[in-house]
């Protein structure tokens, strides 16, 4: 599904990614894990296509179309959608109309009319009861005003609501309490299905716990430098990304 | 020649042509052509002009039209969808053919000042020109000296009005450039209600001078919501010197909606003249080209225990000029007022330019006043975040600048006025008038 070969990004001149492998198949939850400053957040930054990062060598596929030639919208229409570390307030626009408008935008990409009125509030009555949010959620502006939980919550009712094809987490869990996170954590397990993946990219363990993937990729110094199962997870809880770091040296 | 003498010159043959009138409006015309050679055109020197350059207007020459020739099926394509009483003028002149006044309340005297001051209507003779004063403007002055045309409206007191009363100038395309000066007047009962919609529009690449000036006199407890929708031509100039006097217990609320034209300049007054008056005044402005907008406005509290509350937004793209210049007044010891402006304005490019000036000047000790102005940019940020949910950049920009406006727009309750609002501000954006009924239905299922 992803394929992203021997990327090489700089960002303002400094190089973050150095030649980063990595493929994502249908199916699949992947975790990248790693110490603060080791791109991350670049990755999941450049798949998404934001500003100020540059692609020096290398390639982004997917589901066989090259990533860096789409414009960012066409990216999330093509079903690669990021949930968003620090959730952007967007005031005035209300969560309803983004919901309807990135919902219709990407049903019209792929050649569908607009959803009907009355299915789409189903859809969306129904995501936000998963997701424990009220539906006066809606009526509010995007992310304005909300806490950090709602934030990411309301990063996950997106999902539920758009269902792309690879999901990407960006440090979902960052300064969710316990309750807020297995919400949060329901709602993306939800979201598990043969024909989607999943990339979760966090700098704790815990996360991990709740949503266990299949796969666990250690990025240090802007590559991968371990791949493992779940287990792997748990070792670097234990031991710390200092001794992956020595034995990847 | 001066550019003045052009005006009067115009003026001379105009008056030579209509032959005798009442004396009173005689004298007021003289009055106003007296005034308009003494002031001349405003200059930049002038403090109220700081911003506006009114050159191309003192140094056209413009034709007075005659007729009101506009072909109905052109007219239809920019008549608002709205089911109302309705004037229509073209180029300054009634047009009948284009009007309905048809099942107009006995209490509602709606009618073309040319038709009123032939018949020397009682609604006309004591209020004509009370309010614009003989210390008016140059620009009121020039209307007042040509004034033949425009909108007698009187409202019965007691009497609920139930359709808006539209009127409709149509600025039509020619070789030679045209003015006109319409008048409009409105006498609003104790306890009457009614909305008036000025609705500006046109041939796309007409180029026309309108100086319109508007008196609206609200008795006791009278509600009037005033709209004005200004869009294309965008080559037109216009000029509007709107004075509206509240007594006591009365509600005004103005809605400026300017699109259009090339130089537009309005000027707003209200007099807070009785003890629980209030007024509303809500604008958005939107510039691009070169267009350039300046929005004069004044509220005066003249009385204790009078509201004012105003909010302004300008957008404005390319190189278009903004002005917003509000000026909050305060008489001796009318306490107890609360006036609150705000102004907001979005600049689209790195060109265009706003000249914001919030002005309070209080003589009481008790009030409740506040004002402010902001100018910014869309943010790129909240653009970027849209787009990542698959929401294309111009729709993304056109939803940001409506999120804008919205403040504005959402107190604009007629649905046709808002949306045309809308479609000129942020383009066709998807479903937006569907989403109050999508809410409720979200609201209703959660129950």
């Amino acid at each position: 599904m992803l394929q992203v070969t021997d990327l090489h990004v700089t960002v303002e001149d400094k190089e973050i990614l150095k030649g980063l492998t990595l493929t994502i198949n249908a199916g699949e939850v992947h975790a990248i894990m790693g110490p603060n400053g080791a791109g991350k957040s670049t990755l999941s930054a450049v798949i998404a296509g934001k500003d100020g990062y540059e692609v020096t060598q290398g390639s982004i596929t997917f589901e066989g179309k090259d990533v860096l030639e789409m414009e960012i919208e066409e990216r999330a229409q093509a079903g690669l959608l990021l949930g968003f570390q620090y959730p952007v307030e967007i005031p005035g626009v209300k969560n309803i109309y983004l919901l309807k408008s990135a919902l219709n935008a990407q049903r019209k990409a792929r050649g569908l009319e607009d959803m009907p009125a009355p299915e789409f509030m189903k859809l969306v009555k129904e995501k936000l009861g998963f997701m424990k949010m009220d539906a006066s959620f809606l009526q509010r502006a995007v992310n304005e005003g909300f806490s950090g939980g709602e934030k990411k919550r309301n990063e996950i009712l997106q999902m539920l609501v758009l269902q792309p094809k690879l999901a990407m987490l960006d440090e979902i869990d960052s300064g969710l309490d316990i309750d807020a996170m297995k919400v949060v954590a329901d709602g993306v397990n939800s979201l598990r299905a043969e024909e989607r993946a999943i990339l979760l990219v966090t700098h704790y363990q815990r996360l991990l716990d709740y949503i266990v993937p299949d796969k666990v990729h250690v990025l240090v110094d802007g590559r991968i430098v371990k791949t493992g199962d779940a287990e792997l997870a748990k070792q670097l809880e234990a031991n710390g990304y200092e001794g992956i770091e020595e034995s990847a040296a | 020649m001066s550019d003045t003498q052009t005006f009067l010159d115009t003026l001379k043959t105009r008056s030579q042509q209509r032959g005798a009138e009442p004396t009173w409006i005689a004298a007021r015309r003289q009055a106003g052509a007296a005034r308009f050679e003494a002031l001349g055109f405003p200059t930049r020197r002038d403090e109220e002009w700081k911003y506006t350059d009114v050159r191309a207007i003192a140094q056209g020459n413009f034709a007075l039209a005659d007729d009101a020739n506009f072909s109905p099926a052109q007219a239809a394509t920019v008549t608002l969808p709205i089911v109302g009483y309705r004037l229509t003028f073209v180029d300054g002149v009634f047009a009948p053919a284009l009007s309905d006044l048809d099942a107009l309340p006995q209490s509602v005297h709606v009618l073309p000042l040319s038709k009123a001051l032939s018949e020397n209507h009682e609604a006309v003779g004591g209020p004509l020109g009370r309010l614009t004063g003989v210390d008016f403007s140059s620009f009121a002055a020039l209307n007042t000296a040509f004034m033949e045309e425009g909108a007698v409206v009187r409202i019965a007191p007691g009497t609920v009005v139930d359709k808006p009363i539209v009127l409709q100038f149509l600025s039509k395309a020619s070789s030679t450039p045209v003015m006109s000066h319409p008048r409009i007047l409105v006498e609003a009962g104790a306890r009457s209600e009614a909305t008036l919609i000025e609705h500006y529009c046109g041939d796309q690449d007409a180029a026309n001078f309108t100086n319109v000036v508007g008196e609206f006199m609200l008795d006791r407890g009278a509600i009037f919501n005033h709209y004005k929708l200004q869009e294309a031509p965008l080559n037109d100039m216009h000029i509007a010197s709107m004075h509206v006097e509240q007594s006591r217990d009365s509600r005004y609320t103005s809605y400026n909606l300017n699109l259009g034209g090339a130089l537009v300049r309005n000027d707003l007054i209200s007099d807070l003249n009785g003890e629980g008056a209030e007024t509303h005044f809500y604008g958005l402005f939107f510039g691009q080209g070169r267009q350039h907008v300046d929005n004069h406005t004044k509220v005066n509290h003249n009385a204790p225990l009078t509201f004012s509350n105003e909010n302004y937004k300008g957008i404005l793209d390319d190189r278009a000029h903004g002005v917003f210049n509000g000026k909050v007044y305060v008489k001796r010891d009318s306490q107890k007022i609360e006036g609150f402006q705000s102004n907001q304005n979005l600049l689209l490019s790195d060109r265009a330019q706003i000249d914001a000036k919030p002005e309070l000047e209080i003589y009481a000790d008790d009030v409740k006043c506040s004002h402010g102005t902001t100018t910014g940019q869309l943010d790129e940020e909240a653009i970027y975040a849209l787009r990542t949910r698959g929401i294309d950049e111009a729709t993304a920009r056109g939803l940001l600048t409506l999120a804008f406006a919205g403040e504005v727009l959402d107190k604009v309750a007629l649905d046709e006025i808002a949306e045309r609002v809308e479609l000129a501000v942020a383009g066709k954006l998807p479903e937006r008038f569907n989403l109050a009924g999508l809410v409720e239905t979200a609201v209703a299922l959660n129950d």
